[in-house]
């Protein structure tokens, strides 16, 4: 149940996507957001659209990948969408009944909005299946290079994300395996008040954060015996560096959001 | 010459969870020879892990001093060096492994020692082919099975380049299959690699495939001889809460109801050639 997450998954693959800088990439999936923000129309959000599709076909991932990480946050669209259908009014007076009026433009905005969370969703998740973790937080560590000369270790919080990241599926394991186990013992973790179902989830955490506590006392034996003495002096198997790759993805990106502003503007 | 690592009078103790010290080492002597393959062999609590530590200076000892290459390990500004020269791998693979990909876990140390790229690259690359885990090499460690895990925890401590790997039950956590993986990779590393080895162990089958075997039972050595003379010693190996191999038990009670064949014989194979000759004799 638990393995199903796909969130922050890696799909290693040899893709033009795959090949960007991720420093580009993150700057990239942020100015894609944005571009998605302003566009105020269908033409100009179709264009993002297609473009998003673009990136979905470069990168190798099957889509079905994708439709999974839009599934969990399914209902959040709905919502959302529900709640315009209702609350934008219009001049089209489609359906009428008691104190409900749904109008044409509420209909066409909810689409609106549901489309662009949707794309969202997907320029975000193209970032993470296409970026392994350790590059992801060595973007950041890099983006956050400026703010490590105010005295922030940027380093120690690259390295505590990638340690994050790398334990999810370990932890996820012997939560798994923890809930059997407490299962085997009687352990009523389904029905119930939402209090009783709170209690329950309290023999799992405890023996998870006691595990927890030991892992990280073993890994830090290992990262010592490893050398690792901070981020002094360190070097990198995988050095950052822009190809001509990254300058196609900047200036396409360029033209994308030339065009959207354009359409927004003509439409 | 120079044994590669040296433990003089170490004493060594720690805390319990009342905060009363307890001792576990006391005046206690180990040299490791540069090449050679030793196990040592020990049930829980006999202080077989706590040497390893003391091994790289993850522990440091009470009094006496550990010397590794000459260096000792209380002073601060060998660490580095001495973690270059003697590398740990420990019991679970799970708990040892950095990043979220093969190759790049495998690259951690060399990282750490802060060397050039291609250095990185070309050590990475024969670290993992020596494991025979390259073609896993831009696998998430999480989906390998347990030997492959260990097999690549290995491969990030060869890729140090270090004189000694330590390793410490490294088998404990894995299926029998994995347990063979890893064994192969153990022998590989001392008998291809020149490695020195200790293996840190309490199974008696892995003990005995070593050159020398150390017996601990609670902070003392009580055997340290080759492996035939020391699984032989039946009796000291029960008392200090070991079983023996099976083939040399068979010999040894054959040889206790006063049927006489070698009682050294360690494997299943020199079991059967021993007994054979027997009957042959008769």
């Amino acid at each position: 149940m638990l393995r199903d997450v796909t969130f922050g998954q890696y799909f290693p693959m040899d893709s033009f996507i795959h090949k960007l800088d991720p420093r580009f990439k993150i700057l990239l999936t942020f100015g894609l957001i944005i571009v998605a923000f302003v566009s105020f129309n269908f033409y100009s959000l179709g264009l993002v659209a297609a473009f998003a599709v673009l990136i979905m076909i470069l990168s190798g991932v099957p889509v079905k990948f994708y439709l999974k990480s839009i599934k969990p946050i399914l209902i959040f669209v709905l919502i959302t969408a529900v709640l315009n259908i209702f609350y934008i009014s219009g001049e089209t007076l489609l359906v009428e009944f008691w104190i409900v009026k749904i109008y044409l433009e509420g209909i066409i905005r909810a689409a609106f909005v549901a489309v662009r969370i949707v794309l969202l969703i997907i320029i975000s998740s193209a970032l993470t299946y296409t970026t392994s973790p350790t590059s992801l937080t060595d973007a950041i560590e890099n983006l956050l290079k400026p703010i490590s000369k105010l005295g922030v270790d940027t380093h120690s919080f690259a390295m505590m994300m990638t340690i994050a990241l790398r334990f999810i599926p370990t932890l996820i394991e012997e939560t798994d395996k923890i809930m059997s186990a407490q299962k085997a013992r009687g352990a009523d973790m389904e029905t119930g008040s939402l209090m009783q179902k709170i209690k329950a989830v309290l023999p799992i955490l405890i023996p998870l954060l006691v595990s927890s506590f030991r892992r990280a006392r073993e890994l830090a034996d290992a990262m010592e015996c490893r050398c690792y003495h901070g981020g002094e002096g360190r070097t990198r198997l995988k050095v950052l560096h822009a190809s001509y790759r990254d300058a196609i993805a900047l200036i396409s990106s360029f033209i994308l959001l030339s065009l959207v502003i354009l359409l927004n503007i003509l439409f | 010459m120079e044994p590669l690592i040296r433990l003089n009078n170490v004493s060594f103790s720690y805390p319990d969870e009342n905060d009363t010290k307890i001792q576990l080492l006391e005046n206690f002597n180990l040299e490791i020879e540069k090449g050679s393959f030793v196990s040592v062999l020990g049930h829980n609590g006999s202080g077989k892990s706590t040497i390893a530590k003391l091994f790289n200076g993850l522990n440091l000892p009470d009094s006496g001093s550990v010397t590794v290459n000459g260096m000792d390990t209380a002073d601060e500004s060998n660490m580095l060096s001495i973690r270059e020269t003697v590398g740990l791998v420990f019991q679970n693979p799970d708990n040892q492994i950095v990043a979220t990909i093969v190759e790049e876990d495998v690259a951690f140390g060399p990282e750490n020692l802060g060397l050039p790229q291609k250095e990185i690259r070309k050590r990475v690359d024969e670290a993992l082919k020596s494991v025979d885990m390259y073609d896993y090499r831009m696998h998430e460690p999480h989906r390998l099975s347990g030997g492959q895990k260990q097999r690549v925890a290995i491969a990030g401590i060869i890729a140090m380049q270090p004189e000694c790997i330590v390793l410490d039950e490294p088998t404990a956590m894995l299926d029998p299959q994995g347990r063979a993986e890893v064994m192969d990779i153990i022998l590989k590393l001392n008998r291809q690699l020149n490695k020195t080895v200790v293996l840190i162990t309490h199974y008696m089958d892995e003990a005995a495939m070593a050159d020398r075997v150390v017996v601990m039972d609670s902070g003392k050595i009580i055997a340290d001889d080759t492996a035939k003379n020391v699984f032989s010693q039946v009796e000291l190996l029960k008392s200090a809460g070991l079983d023996v191999p099976q083939p040399t038990e068979l010999s040894y009670r054959l040889k206790k109801a006063g049927i006489g064949i070698d009682c050294d014989v360690l494997s299943v194979d020199e079991c059967v050639d021993a007994i054979t000759r027997k009957l042959l004799e008769e």
